[in-house]
């Protein structure tokens, strides 16, 4: 007889099944992909931000020896459309055509011109530099409030707007009316930097054709093998049935890789041209270009309170950098954030609007938190200016407008039901672990002594929406697709089960949570089970894997599906054992019959059983697999709270991580290994945004922050050791009871630094520092305070923004910034 | 093209190659040794750090012609008979890697800092790592391993360069943290 699973499989720190492919070198990267007379596929990109494409002239290119094709925009324009944008957020939202390689025109520096085809990838790159182009050009939009102007420079002349959509949400009374009534009142202007999502993996793609019968293999690194396999057939006209997706191993996403590519559809259209199968790479720097970039807002917001720190409303104004082009879910990014302003806070009004602008700059889209951390960011830095208004702890004002955790399930003023959580219990905690109390006394002890070198407190709650999503709600939002996930499972005849999913792991060890999942329902051991995922051949069914959605959507998915496969089983046990069902008991993988223990057949039995079916109940089918296909009901809601402990040295304007503690409650946790593994990287990813990072334009829309040489992926040697801990309140609305973690470290860590910062400096009259708060922005920032500069209550820092190429010349570049003059006020 | 010849991992292979060839590319594209990824294009993010006769190096920032009559250990060459190194154990048991692409460069770079110096501070290894970018661990569990690594070789004075001290030990099925 086949092993039963002893323990409960739910909240073991199970190693995880993926490591030992990765920790020896036998893993299977796109790029590691060879295929007979595989060729490698080049592409040349602007040079200009902006400029009217007068010649290509890709001829002198097939001279250079090992290249095989080579093609303009033009070449390719017939049998290849527009890359998809699936979520035009408003009925009137401004779509313009996206070509793969442009045609007419170039709209960011980096946008494609040309292809070449070559034997070998150095070939290819090499006849880049041989392809003849022409650029007219045109002026660069970089500011997203001058792009709104009437006399603007339009991105794409034939919409004569720059205005991609403007989205309105207003909810409870009236904002205006809660300001007549408040007696407090804050507005302040916060600025979400552009940052670059740094998957490590570099995006590839290798199209394998069987001319003949017109059959592709797309292999890619990608989060969406199913999405993509659709939206490619759409693109390029192949029909879906003839097109295969595989994501092989994927090394992380992070939201980079949510995405259709003009490189993946080139690499398709490009093969089925030449009848050979095609590989694209890019390079880090060529990524820095291509793939789309996150974050890129400038955030107007109000709110108006009582003096006793109730919070009364909150209005938020932004303004989203498309980029250039609507990629994928481009529009949808600050409307994922739009219902997460409030945070974990009650109100009597709020009030949104969001307008899209293009730019002449890299597309943005989803990256880690996606529209959250931006919300949550700004609702956390204006508490802690609430709190310094009112003269109360920042702990305290939130305390006084959380929901309280008796308030479950609670109906926020941005239209969600929070389904549970305790506030009360994970503040305490990290409270606890923080120390909070002696690092108030020693930062009060420094302050006075005036040292040089100051201590910061900050401190950020949040919640987020994710396990995205009901699909009915997605269809409220314009969203083109549902949210459901799909998972089956396979009895095999010799006992051993494989799990096929829908979700698509790039490093979040779904092999290993989808397996501890179904040993524990199915009762038959961890290594027994087999998960099968990222290829629509052998996982025909998904929606792939972002938005913190795999376990509460995925995973959920596979427990039901394991149920289903209990429930079968229990027909035919109950048959073999001639009982009848309501007399079966099921344990550990073993139906027994009630009162005579020793009438019993295992899972693994019964599969066989069921293979044989030589003996099943009539009308019963001769299989115990099963399906499910799960559309959540509801959002989850995980939360948290994230304490950070800094030191700045006001002379030199560094800032040290002294302690960083966070307590967040994830829901019931499959793999405590895993989650905080999860919140470790999510944590390092916004502390990155706070501290680090940002994608920095010049006047002329050149990325200046081009290479990884310029662009500050942190280290070992840059971050702390973090402490994290977790309280556990089960979601309600599924059975497992979990909620989403890939993202929740990202979501509140940046605003906890930041806070800290600022409150290392308040004393000195700053009052805000703007991101990434690297050394050069903190001491000109200081320097600013002492000389009196400090007065600007309205907003934080000058009114053009990072997002601004104006900004540039008026000293806006960042650590870049040779001027000095970017005081922060 | 120039005629080479190199030592990859207990192996000899001679080929031409053209001289401006890089080791990464030599390695991945000419020996299909594809343990050994690429992460950037300025020897920033140190996924593709091997060993060259003793010293790690960034193989994007060698060329396969100065590697000629050299000896590589790449990722695939540390493990002997199937048999873990201490790292590769460590970087498992203490969750080290989540999609994994950073990890043979780090496990490279975490094999020189223990031949250097065997019994690392927490501090000492984060500096040591500088070179090598991760993007999903936030690096506690690197840090970790390391040290478990460490730990590990100083018990049992093996050198961590050939196989774990308690031969044919099974790997723990759940984290030790």
């Amino acid at each position: 007889m086949t092993d039963q699973a002893v323990d409960h499989e739910i909240g073991r720190a199970r190693l995880r099944k993926e490591d030992a492919r990765l920790i020896t070198g036998q893993t299977t990267w796109t790029d590691n992909i060879q295929v007979a007379g595989l060729l490698h596929m080049a592409i040349l990109r602007s040079p200009l931000a902006h400029a009217r494409l007068t010649r290509v002239d890709v001829s002198p290119a097939l001279e250079r020896p090992g290249v095989i094709a080579a093609f303009s925009g033009a070449d390719l324009a017939e049998g290849l459309g527009s890359l998809p944008c699936a979520w035009p957020v408003t009925e009137d939202i401004v779509l313009p055509d996206h070509p793969p390689v442009a045609v007419d025109e170039v709209r960011y520096a980096g946008d494609p011109v040309a292809v070449v085809v070559a034997r070998d990838r150095y070939a290819a790159a090499d006849a880049l530099e041989a392809v003849e182009v022409d650029y007219d050009p045109l002026p660069p939009v970089l500011d997203l409030e001058a792009a709104l102007a009437e006399d603007a420079p339009l991105v794409h002349a034939d919409k004569g707007t720059n205005r991609c959509y403007t989205w309105p949400l207003a909810t409870g009374e009236s904002f205006d009316a809660v300001r007549e009534r408040a007696e407090v009142t804050l507005k302040r202007r916060y600025h979400q930097q552009r940052l670059i999502p740094n998957a490590m993996e570099p995006r590839a793609v290798v199209v394998t054709p069987i001319a003949a019968s017109g059959e592709y293999t797309v292999h890619s690194a990608t989060q969406i093998p199913h999405i993509l396999r659709i939206m490619l057939a759409t693109v390029t006209g192949i029909p879906e049935q003839k097109l295969r997706v595989i994501a092989p191993d994927v090394g992380g996403g992070f939201g980079s890789k949510l995405q259709v590519y003009g490189e993946e559809a080139l690499a398709l259209a490009v093969a089925r041209r030449i009848g050979r199968p095609v590989k694209w790479t890019e390079s880090r720097s060529e990524g820095y270009l291509a793939t789309h970039h996150g974050r890129g807002m400038i955030q107007d917001v109000e709110i108006a309170a009582t003096r006793e720190g109730r919070l009364l409303g909150l209005k938020v104004d932004l303004l989203a950098d498309m980029g250039a082009y609507l990629m994928l879910v481009t529009p949808g990014i600050p409307i994922l954030g739009a219902f997460m302003y409030p945070g974990i806070y009650k109100m009597d009004a709020y009030e949104f609007n969001c307008t899209g602008v293009f730019t002449t700059r890299t597309p943005t889209d989803a990256y880690r938190g996606a529209g959250r951390p931006e919300a949550t960011f700004a609702i956390e830095r204006i508490m802690d200016e609430l709190a310094v208004e009112l003269g109360l702890d920042p702990v305290e004002v939130r305390r006084r407008n959380w929901i309280r955790h008796e308030e479950f399930p609670y109906a926020t003023i941005a239209g969600l039901t929070y389904d549970s959580g305790n506030y009360e219990a994970a503040t305490e905690k990290a409270l606890a672990l923080f120390g909070y109390d002696d690092l108030r006394a020693e930062q009060r002890r420094r302050n006075e002594r005036g040292d040089t070198v100051r201590l910061g407190i900050g401190v950020s709650t949040f919640t987020e929406m994710c396990g995205l999503a009901p699909s009915r709600v997605l269809r409220d939002l314009r969203y083109g697709a549902g949210g459901w996930e799909a998972a089956s499972i396979r009895m095999l005849p010799t006992g051993k089960v494989e799990v096929v999913t829908g979700t698509s792991p790039h490093g979040q060890g779904h092999e290993t949570c989808w397996s501890q999942i179904a040993a524990d329902v199915l009762g038959v051991p961890f290594d027994d089970v087999e998960v099968v995922h990222g290829d629509t051949k052998s996982s025909p069914m998904g929606m792939d894997t972002y938005g913190s959605r795999s376990l509460a959507v995925g995973g959920e998915a596979v427990h039901r599906a394991a149920v289903k496969v209990v429930d079968k089983a229990r027909k035919v046990a109950a048959h073999l054992l001639e009982a009848s069902e309501q007399d079966l008991e099921f344990s550990a993988g073993v139906f027994s019959v009630k009162g005579s223990p020793e009438a019993r057949r295992t899972i693994q039995e019964i599969a066989f059983e069921t293979f044989t079916s030589h003996d099943l109940p009539d009308g019963v089918e001769p299989s115990i697999n099963a399906e499910t296909v799960l559309d959540p009901e509801n959002f989850s809601f995980p939360h948290g709270t994230h304490l950070c402990a800094v030191e700045v040295d006001t002379e030199t304007g560094k800032t040290r991580i002294r302690s960083y503690v966070c307590v967040d409650d994830v829901g019931t946790v499959v793999n405590p290994m895993i989650v905080e593994g999860q919140v470790h990287g999510g944590l390092a990813q916004g502390i990155a945004q706070a501290l680090f990072e940002e994608a920095v334009y010049d006047d002329q829309g050149n990325l200046v922050s081009g290479t990884m040489a310029d662009y500050l992926v942190p280290s070992a040697a840059d971050l702390p050791d973090f402490v994290t801990d977790r309280t556990e309140t089960p979601a309600v609305d599924n059975a497992m009871g979990v909620k989403g973690v890939g993202e929740a470290g990202t979501i509140a860590s940046t605003p906890a630094v930041v806070n800290a910062v600022v409150d290392a400096l308040r004393p000195l009259g700053v009052r805000d520092v703007r991101m990434p708060c690297s050394p050069h922005r903190v001491w000109q920032a200081v320097r600013a305070a002492r000389s009196g500069a400090a007065g600007d209550v309205e907003g934080t820092g000058p009114a053009q923004s990072g997002q601004s190429g104006q900004a540039a010349q008026s000293g806006d570049v960042g650590q870049y910034d040779p001027s000095g003059k970017e005081g922060q006020a | 093209m120039t005629h080479i010849k190199v030592n990859v991992d207990g192996t000899t292979y001679e080929d031409d190659v053209e001289p401006r060839l890089l080791l990464a590319h030599y390695l991945r594209d000419r020996l299909g040794l594809t343990g050994t990824p690429i992460g950037c294009d300025t020897s920033n993010c140190g996924a593709c750090t091997v060993d060259l006769d003793g010293a790690t190096v960034k193989s994007c920032s060698v060329l396969a012609v100065q590697a000629d009559g050299g000896e590589v250990t790449t990722i695939q060459g540390l493990a002997r008979d199937g048999e873990w190194t201490a790292l590769q154990r460590a970087f498992h048991e203490r969750h080290g890697l989540q999609c994994g692409y950073c990890t043979p460069g780090m496990i490279m770079a975490a094999r020189d800092l223990l031949r250097e110096n065997p019994r690392p501070t927490s501090d000492e290894v984060r500096q040591a790592l500088e070179g090598n970018l991760c993007r999903c661990t936030g690096y506690q569990n690197i840090v970790r391993a390391v040290l478990a690594a460490a730990d590990e070789e100083s018990a049992s004075g093996r050198d961590e360069a050939g196989p774990g001290a308690a031969s044919g030990q099974q790997v723990t099925e759940e984290a030790t943290a």
